[in-house]
């Protein structure tokens, strides 16, 4: 299911999905080894869980979201994840300012999870987005290879 | 003649007030400090923990042994008004603490009683802590049953049953987590014993494990007494942590640490629980309640 949801969300990005035996990588994301991920356009971000994150978080009941206008630093907390039984802090891929949480979040009625977080962990499932103001940070992420093998790696354990 | 070696007097750790602990090298084991605490009243043992989370670098393990003032403990994500009989709730005063709405939360879970038959038991760890233990709640559940069915080996048909503990089919543990990137946190709470009347300020919950299968409180729960004493389980639960981990026992009271920490987790007050109250139930919720 994860891979046909992220072939959807490829094709609405225009990207390449590595399609892989369970949790999903994007082509053209940055990743941090705390499995969020970030899509930037210029000096602009949009960051979110990775499949291999909500994954392993099982059915995500809320997300924590910070204000609009708060500043936001690479690897530093910036709201949590709420699936069954845990709390997960989410951390920042890129430093700068946050223009934009993603409201739809937690305003649906009648789901008891967030369908959008898990389902849609790339598209749909965004959680904030940054105007960045040092895009030499990014030099800092995995690509989407380098993140691919780091969850191998995670997951080998 | 046979030599014993002393035991190595390694890294010092600086303990709670200043104090330096000698930290024995005990055939490679991590470090666990334990605090034992009785009757102390949760939203306080909820503070401490979050401190220890957010501002220590070692291990923890704490131990309440009952809590004095009966409350309500809500997950972040918890409605008050689809989880609690609100009248109730104000007319006994209950104190319901809602575990934080602003970033740099605390622990998820759900909505539970606690009282002076409960007994909490919180590990407070780092990443390496346990060795090779990926930091997402079913491994670090997974870890925390393991621990758990050597105490309860030979007391009752103890499991791990989605997220709680269970004795068959019953419950008799609730657990909370929250994991931030190197450190995690999880609370159990155990029903060693409680009151019936303490259970009627819950309201049957939408989201329920599916082992629950609609059975209410009462047929859904079970209290540990009816299978092994108190200080039995408290024991026998240092003894499974001494496997692992070599255990220091705290002297200080950690509530002496005067500290600039602020944490989270709160009281809600009874303005915002009567703003509750008043509110009729949304179409929503109703249609879904069971």
């Amino acid at each position: 299911m994860a891979s046909r949801l992220a072939s959807r969300a490829a094709s609405y990005l225009r990207i390449q999905v590595t399609h892989r035996g369970f949790a999903s990588v994007v082509k053209d994301l940055n990743y941090a080894n705390s499995h969020e991920w970030v899509k930037v356009d210029g000096k602009s971000a949009t960051i979110g869980i990775t499949d291999h994150a909500q994954d392993h978080l099982g059915d995500v009941v809320y997300v924590e979201l910070p204000e609009v206008g708060v500043a936001v630093k690479q690897g530093e907390g910036f709201g949590a994840v709420e699936s069954v039984k845990a709390t997960s802090d989410v951390y920042s891929p890129v430093s700068g300012k946050v223009v934009e949480v993603n409201e739809e979040l937690n305003s649906s009625p009648g789901l008891l999870f967030l369908y959008q977080v898990n389902s849609s962990p790339y598209e749909k499932g965004w959680i904030i987005k940054v105007e960045i103001n040092d895009s030499g940070e990014l030099k800092n992420l995995m690509d989407s290879d380098k993140y691919t093998k780091f969850c191998e790696e995670e997951d080998a354990h | 003649m046979r030599y014993s070696p002393e035991p190595e007097m390694d890294n010092l750790v600086v303990g709670i007030g200043g104090m330096t602990i000698p930290q024995t090298r005990n055939v490679g084991l991590p470090l666990m400090r334990l605090i034992r605490l009785e009757g102390i009243p949760i939203l306080q043992q909820l503070h401490l923990e979050e401190q220890l989370l957010r501002t220590s670098s070692d291990n923890w393990c704490i131990i309440n042994d009952g809590t004095n003032i009966p409350s309500i403990v809500m997950g972040i994500s918890g409605k008050p008004a689809e989880l609690l009989d609100i009248d109730l709730v104000l007319r006994d005063q209950v104190p319901v603490i809602k575990r934080n709405a602003e970033i740099g939360m605390f622990t998820g879970g759900g909505t539970v009683t606690v009282d002076h038959g409960t007994i909490f038991v919180t590990f407070i760890c780092n990443r390496d802590a346990v060795p090779g233990l990926q930091l997402y709640p079913r491994p670090i559940m997974s870890w925390s049953s393991q621990l758990y069915s050597r105490v309860f080996q030979r007391f009752g048909d103890f499991h791990l049953r989605e997220n709680d503990y269970v004795f068959g089919n019953r419950k008799f543990g609730g657990n909370a987590q929250s994991i931030t990137k190197n450190r995690w946190i999880h609370h159990t709470s155990f029903l060693w014993d409680y009151e019936v009347r303490n259970m009627a300020y819950l309201k049957l919950p939408k989201r329920a494990p599916e082992y629950r299968l609609a059975r209410d409180h009462l047929e859904f729960i079970c209290p540990m007494k009816d299978y092994m004493p108190r200080s039995v389980f408290i024991d026998k639960t240092v003894d499974a942590i001494s496997t692992e981990f070599s255990v220091y026992s705290e002297q200080t009271d950690p509530f002496k640490i005067s500290s600039n920490f602020e944490p989270s987790t709160r009281l809600l007050t009874r303005q915002e629980l009567e703003e509750v109250a008043s509110q009729p139930e949304s179409p929503v919720s109703q249609s879904l309640s069971l």
